[in-house]
């Protein structure tokens, strides 16, 4: 019996678990450690930060999930991974820590075949002072990368829509908290459906609302922006994002680091060396994301994190990380089949895995200090991953070492993106979109990286009942119902 | 005269000025449910091609 440990229970570690469990039967074992006790349908926790839906409407409980697929549950944070073993164990183990179960702060360690690094980001709010400290938010601002952070902010954004029925303006600041930060989608999702709760309440006329973001250009979305099939135009996401900010009359600032945060007042730094403040009575910004500090050692006990992890944390994988000016990128450069490439038995999924570079275009202040966003891997990207290095494992298992890895480049893989500008089944709004290849690849397509038979948008009430629809089925599909294996990721 | 709302969000700042507001007719068909339903119907056929491509 071969036994797969996957570290993570989000899109990528849960789709990863479910397969390889279904796939694999009874003769082998699957463990999921996750600290969390709860899965999160993470885009939909704008909707919760509007008080659109509740905390339980986006979240169930993984326990009698992972009985009814015959998966070992640990809830507990993985802290270091031994790929050799140690002095006393013969076999690889990751040493791990119970956040729950009634375990928790207990230590174990858990022996393996295999590894799937899954454990998505540590949210880096500690990255900027005031933002918050470590991976906890702080005080000044809100946030909705979490369940329980989109509940908190809510009853902000309640508070401030109760002082404009009282006559009193308000100034709404939402955007990215760092000049590393990815995942402007969510923002981007945030402020519209704020602005939109704000005009269902009849109050636009009281409320400041501004943009604040890394992108050195307007709908750079940490993908280099796109250029989408829309009206038969090929046009930049640029005018796409554009219009939409002027269309709801939302300011914005780009190119923006955001180096300080205060009560009520955020400091930035700009991509042409000028800083900036901007007051604020309610902001939501995300937080950098880095990897969540797992260790790694040898068989002797030697500190070997520089092998299997990046810098920034990630986990090494079969990408290019040789550095290289941007004029040299290529779409060669990203993983196909996720496994690190000192211990074969390791792979990683989703946001766990190393990126060889960024993949807008890179930028620095006149200062120095780097403003470019890092690049998304979350959502339908995340669970191609996590399923294909499932199918790889249980290869590995079933047919033995030399079994064909299955290969999911991002670089040859497509996205649909739908991002939500207002929630509601008749006036509600979003932007659907697809990009194809997420990398681009300008070897086959020089102009703009990307097939522009396969990248499009539009926004509208469609795009909202996709999205809608996406929550139900999503959440469908990782409760393990039936025929939950037919619905894509 | 009523002012069209495209001419007050040019006028409301000048990062608005070169953006591509949309039209009275562009924001009724946005929510327009019958012709949503047809795009509803469009734009999932496209996302089924790209996920197809990308599995």
């Amino acid at each position: 019996m071969a036994r797969l440990v996957v570290l993570g229970g989000g899109v990528a570690g849960h789709t990863a678990a479910t397969f390889a469990a279904d796939w694999l039967g009874k003769d082998h074992e699957v463990v999921v450690v996750t600290p969390n006790s709860k899965w999160n349908w993470i885009p939909s926790n704008i909707w919760v930060g509007v008080g659109e839906m509740s905390k339980e409407e986006v979240t169930f409980d993984l326990a009698p999930v992972y009985e009814k697929a015959g998966i070992t549950y640990k809830q507990a944070k993985a802290v270091s991974i031994n790929p050799e073993g140690s002095a006393k164990k013969a076999k690889p183990f990751v040493t791990i820590e119970y956040t729950g179960q009634g375990k928790a702060g207990h230590s174990d360690e858990i022996e393996y075949d295999y590894l799937i690094n899954a454990t998505g980001p540590k949210l880096n709010f500690g990255a900027t002072p005031g933002l918050g400290e470590g991976s906890n938010l702080g005080q000044h601002t809100v946030s909705v990368c979490t369940a329980d952070h989109a509940e908190h902010a809510s009853h902000e954004l309640t508070k401030i829509m109760d002082k404009m029925r009282k006559g009193q303006r308000q100034k709404i600041l939402i955007g990215t908290g760092h000049g590393m930060c990815t995942c402007q989608g969510a923002a981007f999702e945030y402020i519209f459906n704020v602005e939109h709760e704000i005009r269902k309440a009849g109050l636009r006329d009281m409320a400041d609302i501004q943009w604040i973001s890394n992108e050195s250009f307007m709908g750079d979305f940490g993908m280099g922006g796109l250029h989408m099939n829309v009206g038969g135009y090929v046009v930049s996401s640029r005018i796409f994002t554009e219009s939409l900010f002027a269309e709801r009359g939302v300011s914005y600032i780009t190119g923006a680091h955001v180096n300080k945060v205060e009560k009520g007042k955020v400091h930035y730094e700009l991509l042409d060396g000028s800083m900036g403040e901007e007051s604020f009575d309610f902001s939501m910004l995300i937080p950098p994301f880095a990897g969540v500090g797992l260790k790694a050692y040898n068989k002797a006990g030697d500190d070997i994190t520089d092998t299997v992890f990046a810098p920034n944390g990630f986990m090494k994988v079969d990408a290019d990380y040789s550095p290289k000016a941007y004029e040299d990128w290529k779409a060669s450069d990203w993983p196909r089949t996720y496994q690190n490439p000192t211990y074969k038995n390791m792979f990683a999924a989703g946001i766990a895995f190393a990126p060889p570079h960024i993949i807008s275009k890179p930028a620095k202040s006149v200062n120095g200090t780097v403003i470019n966003p890092t690049p998304p891997r979350t959502g339908m990207p995340s669970g191609i991953i996590g399923k294909a290095v499932a199918h790889s494992i249980c290869d590995l298992i079933k047919k033995g070492p030399d079994a064909h890895l299955h290969e999911a480049s991002m670089a040859e893989m497509g996205a649909a993106c739908v991002a939500s500008a207002g929630k509601g089944w008749l006036d509600g709004q979003a932007a659907a979109m697809t990009v194809y290849p997420v990398v681009p690849d300008y070897d086959k397509y020089p102009g703009t990286g990307r097939d522009t038979d396969y990248t499009f948008g539009e926004i509208g009430l469609a795009g909202h009942w996709i999205k809608h629809i996406l929550h139900y089925l999503f959440i469908y599909k990782a409760k393990l119902k039936p025929f939950w294996k037919v619905i894509p990721e | 005269m009523a002012v069209k709302p495209e001419e007050f969000n040019f006028a409301k700042n000048d990062q608005f000025k070169t953006a591509m507001i949309p039209g009275k007719f562009a924001r009724a068909m946005r929510t327009c449910k019958i012709w949503q339903f047809v795009r509803f119907v469009i734009i999932n056929l496209k996302m089924l091609v790209v996920v197809s491509k990308s599995h």
